[in-house]
């Protein structure tokens, strides 16, 4: 039998990994830009290109820290699954995205325009709305 | 949006739910981890893969993976992330038909808002 943990911990310990998640998700996300954008897009799709392709992804630095930091993301991810909603961690975890906008204009160079950093807020907005909402719904098994 | 991006895309999204729906229910398995420690996290792990959910759910995530790559080669990483957040929708239909959970009515206005949030994001 399981001990049945005070709701405000579970919450907190649903958030603090959430965190985590949104620190490592992005932060991989713009490696793999990096990585992505040094490649250059796929010339064409027959079996020599692609393999070529491939081999240029796997051996760039830039994609396998993007892969390192997805692991931890991931990591992360699978722990919070184990007691936490995957309807409450999935639109959680869209606070990720202010974040990659955020990295998209400070590592990346890009340009974020108004209407996209109004959409960025209206997402905020939601997941505040989710964040209010129990993190876990359903009964652990027995 | 050119068709290869579309079909990236498409796949990002329900490829990418689905695999996560996957990975959920395997963790559902295992059940709420107290310990924290590397030891105890690599022992969780060890065990999430051998459930049959989990190896779906892995399969359909890496698939999600490349069309990511694919789509991250052609826009910028700001643009791309946010338009695959209609994943949401999905997700919070799965977790409430697949997993069972009990969504309540704030959850589902914040979901919403996250639609609008993308939406704003397309048309920006």
């Amino acid at each position: 039998m399981s001990l049945v943990k005070p709701k405000r911990n579970l919450h907190a310990k649903t958030i603090s990994f959430i965190a985590l998640m949104v620190f490592f998700g992005p932060l991989g996300d713009v490696f793999l830009r990096m990585g992505m954008k040094r490649i250059g897009a796929i010339e064409s799709w027959t079996l020599p290109s692609t393999l070529h392709y491939f081999r240029l992804i796997i051996t760039s630095g830039a994609i396998w820290l993007g892969i390192g930091s997805l692991l931890m993301f991931f990591v992360c991810y699978l722990m919070v699954l184990s007691w936490a909603d995957y309807s409450f961690v999935q639109p959680a975890s869209a606070v990720s995205y202010l974040v990659v906008a955020l990295l998209g204009i400070c590592v990346l160079g890009e340009a974020v325009s108004s209407g996209r950093w109004l959409g960025v807020a209206v997402i905020c907005l939601g997941v505040l709305l989710v964040g209010h909402t129990p993190a876990r719904t359903t009964e652990e098994p027995s | 949006m050119t068709l290869p991006e579309a079909l990236s895309f498409l796949v990002i999204v329900f490829a990418g739910t689905g695999g996560e729906l996957a990975v959920s229910r395997a963790m559902k398995q295992i059940g709420e981890v107290h310990d924290f420690s590397p030891r105890n996290v690599a022992s969780v792990i060890g065990r999430a893969f051998r459930i049959g959910w989990m190896w779906f759910g892995i399969s359909l995530m890496t698939a999600a993976f490349f069309a990511l790559l694919a789509m991250l080669s052609w826009e910028n990483v700001s643009f791309v992330i946010p338009v695959t957040a209609l994943s949401y929708v999905a997700g919070a239909f799965g977790g409430q038909y697949l997993l069972g959970e009990r969504i309540p009515t704030k959850r589902w206005l914040g979901v919403l808002l996250v639609c609008v949030g993308v939406a704003l994001v397309c048309i920006s």
